[in-house]
């Protein structure tokens, strides 16, 4: 037992969740935790609006695997906040948001930076919590921590009266507390594996898609494993991209809207689909009805209720990943082994088609030869962030991502002004490896002002902007179906990138040829301020392949025409 | 698809904000409430909601599902109602013109079982309990005389037998 205020309370208890970095923005209902941060050897980063602070946490949480924690003030640092959680809350991210609170005896009054943060976000957090007194402190941040962690993560909000943060009493920090609503299930039933064995083993189509649970069970080797074991090729979602090597014979790319041909031919034709950690989300999908009729599916989702939400499957198994994957191995091991059947066959037939996407280079720089040009720039473990839009499907078509947790991206939400911030926050969780953030020029301005954050704080990241002066991928479509009339699309070329970045204190370079990159990265890579890499692309550049909204997973388009 | 009222009955943490917290899910997921009634059962700061969904069968097991996931949601049970008591209580303030829709009106409560509770010159109040149906019928048949006001609390139900749905 020890006597503390509420803020040193909340500090510790951090402290014990080995919390060593807080990203946010302070002010009028946070001063005393602030102080407290002020002599502590927790890391405060100064982040320049909330909604990066929390992007920040989140693409730590999403680099690391260990949760995130910003902080803002009550009101319109709360109210900031909003798109940050949310978009941690879509990819499953483990963030614990705090918010400083008006005091308990005005709650409800509409008092100065008052704003129901509770009821805000409740729709876009797994859980919340408002601390009631100060004793109640270290169990509630150790719940906020558990949860946030466990089970499908996800974002917990803890909302913190100022009037609490001063109160003082004799804390206990304990050591386990008991949740009783709360025990996320990670084993899988006995009967459903078995039965799965039985539905691979007698699969003639066997077909995996691997979405973002894959990696946030480290489940990778498992699942190649199981791949390898009965030849099966593997799509991936958005989410999914990272959990296996982009070389491995089996990986077919990524499924869905921006799919590649093979994936989303393979998909159709399979008659047993083992879908891991993924929520069938309408941009893998695409048209429902369309969507494998023939095949029967095993869903495998530590989320009950991701289960059947979208998608009808015929054996659901609610488990950790992992785990459930590792005990169908053990099934199939027991069995005889797959031989190379004609479907074996017919996934190595599926060529490569990147070659075949032509691109004019007059003047501009080709997106899809800068992504490959990237990786051969990069080491393996090189962490990659994107923003929304076209420069995000470029780098998960054409980025070739070898390891688990090196491609952040917000894939449920689509928050533009996304890609940055996560590099802040993955830079922070893995100094040791280079971070660059591939922006959109309009997206990378929607966040820039933590240009400041990047600078004053250290945290050198690199920021490619695909500078093609257009909301590109508003753009492509109103190019395929609104007549190329651009109402509000075109960006005019504000603001010059390079001296945006000086004015920050940060370098700015354009990539005139993309013969520079390789120099260009060296150095970025090296220096010790964030380099902001302006790549002039084509006004017209456009993403494919792509099916258009409404379409089946068959229809892919190629081009304009 | 079969539409239908299906009785979920959960057990809940008994603070401020967990109605909120359901009703919210209902809301933002599209799915809709009939009924909804809350109280305490008398223990360990837990509550029960009794909610009625309209649906088919795939949306009610998503809504147990969904509620499931909620952390201040201890317990799900969906009710089967061949197997459960259902009832609902209501109020109904009847006009009464004269002395013998007066008696009338008093016959027919009898015959529901239902307990005239306030009487005032012109209108009596009659309280009535049972499953929806019974309450429809009484409501329909007095209808004629001219109902004043109703109020309803919406339907609260258990399951039979000894076994007990706890936390
Ligand atoms: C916060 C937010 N606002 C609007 C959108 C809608 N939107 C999707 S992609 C896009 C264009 C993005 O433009 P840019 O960042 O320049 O990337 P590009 O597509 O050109 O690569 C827009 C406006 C969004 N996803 N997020």
């Amino acid at each position: 037992m020890v006597k503390l205020t509420g803020a040193q309370a909340i500090v510790e208890a951090l402290k014990k969740e080995k919390t060593k970095y807080v990203f946010g923005i302070p002010g009028g209902s946070t001063l005393p935790i602030y102080d407290v941060f002020y002599d502590s050897d927790i890391r405060i980063i100064l982040a320049r609006h909330e909604q990066c602070a929390a992007h920040m946490a989140d693409g730590f949480a999403r680099a690391s695997g260990v949760p995130g924690v910003c902080m803002a003030t009550s009101g319109p640092g709360a109210t900031n906040f909003v798109t940050g959680i949310a978009t941690a809350y879509m990819d499953s991210s483990p963030v614990v948001a705090f918010t400083g609170q008006v005091s308990r005896k005005v709650i409800g009054k509409d008092a100065f930076q008052e704003a129901d943060v509770i009821g805000i976000t409740t729709p876009i957090t797994k859980h919340h919590f408002q601390l009631k007194n100060a004793l109640e402190i270290p169990k509630t941040i150790w719940m906020a921590f558990k949860i946030a962690s466990t089970g499908r993560p996800g974002p917990v909000l803890v909302d913190m009266p100022k009037d609490v943060q001063l109160e003082s009493g004799d804390m206990e920090f304990p050591e386990k507390v008991e949740i009783r609503g709360y025990s996320p299930n990670y084993d899988p039933h006995p009967v459903q594996v078995k039965r799965a064995v039985k539905l691979l083993m007698n699969a003639e189509r066997p077909l995996i898609i691997a979405g973002g649970g894959v990696i946030i069970s480290g489940a990778s080797a498992e699942l190649i494993k199981l791949a390898e074991l009965l030849l099966a090729p593997i799509a991936i979602t958005l989410m999914g991209k990272g959990c296996m090597p982009e070389d491995h014979p089996l990986f077919l790319g990524m499924t869905g809207m921006h799919g590649t041909p093979d994936s989303n031919k393979l998909v159709n034709e399979a008659d047993v689909i083992l879908a891991v950690g993924t929520r069938f989300s309408d941009r893998t999908t695409c048209k429902l009805e369309c969507f494998c009729p023939e095949a029967e599916i095993i869903h495998v989702d530590i989320d009950a209720a991701e289960v059947g939400k979208n998608v009808k499957v015929s054996l659901p198994i609610i488990a950790d990943a992992k785990i459930a994957l590792q005990q169908m191995y053990n099934g199939l091991l027991k069995k005889s082994k797959k031989k190379k059947s004609p479907w074996f066959k017919r996934t190595k037939e599926l060529t490569e088609y990147i070659e075949s996407q032509k691109y004019n280079d007059d003047g501009y720089i080709n997106p899809i030869k800068l992504m490959s040009q990237l990786r051969k720039t990069l080491s393996l473990n090189a962490i990659i962030t994107t923003d929304v839009g076209l420069n995000q499907m470029l780098a998960a078509l054409y980025f070739k991502v070898l390891k688990p947790r090196t491609f952040i991206s917000s894939g449920g939400l689509g928050t533009m002004g996304f890609g940055f911030p996560a590099a802040i926050g993955a830079k922070v969780a893995r100094p040791d490896v280079p971070v660059i953030a591939i922006a959109g020029d309009g997206s990378f301005l929607m966040t820039a002002q933590d240009l400041a954050c990047s600078t004053t704080e250290n945290i050198p990241v690199i920021v490619l902007v695909l500078d093609n002066k257009m909301l590109g991928m508003v753009a492509q479509w109103q190019r395929l179906f609104y007549n190329r009339r651009y109402s509000s699309t075109e960006l005019k070329g504000v603001p010059d990138f390079v001296k945006l970045s000086e004015a920050f204190g940060a370098e700015g370079v354009r990539l005139e040829s993309i013969k520079d990159l390789p120099i260009i990265m060296k150095r970025a890579v090296k220096s010790d301020v964030t380099t902001v890499i302006d790549v002039p692309v084509s006004p017209e550049a456009n993403v494919f392949p792509m099916v258009p909204a409404g379409a089946g997973l068959n229809d892919i388009m190629w081009g304009e025409g | 698809m079969m539409t239908d009222n299906h009785i979920i009955s959960i057990i809940v943490e008994h603070k401020p904000g967990v109605l909120y917290e359901v009703s919210n899910m209902f809301r933002r997921r599209n799915f809709n409430i009939e009924s909804i009634t809350v109280g305490s059962i008398g223990k360990e700061g837990l509550a029960r909601m009794t909610i009625t969904v309209r649906g088919d069968e795939d949306t009610v097991e998503q809504v147990t599902k969904q509620l499931h996931k909620l952390v201040d949601v201890v317990k799900v049970a969906k009710l089967d109602p061949e197997r459960s008591v259902v009832r609902e209580m209501a109020l109904v303030k009847v006009h009464v013109a004269n002395s013998n829709v007066r008696s009338d009106v008093i016959q027919y409560a009898n015959i529901f079982r239902g307990n005239v509770i306030d009487v005032s010159p012109d209108s009596l109040m009659i309280e009535i309990t049972g499953d929806s149906e019974k309450i429809n019928a009484f409501i329909q048949l007095i209808q004629a005389f001219g109902i004043k006001e109703i109020a309803r609390t919406g339907i609260t139900a258990l399951q039979r037998g000894g076994k007990a749905f706890r936390a």
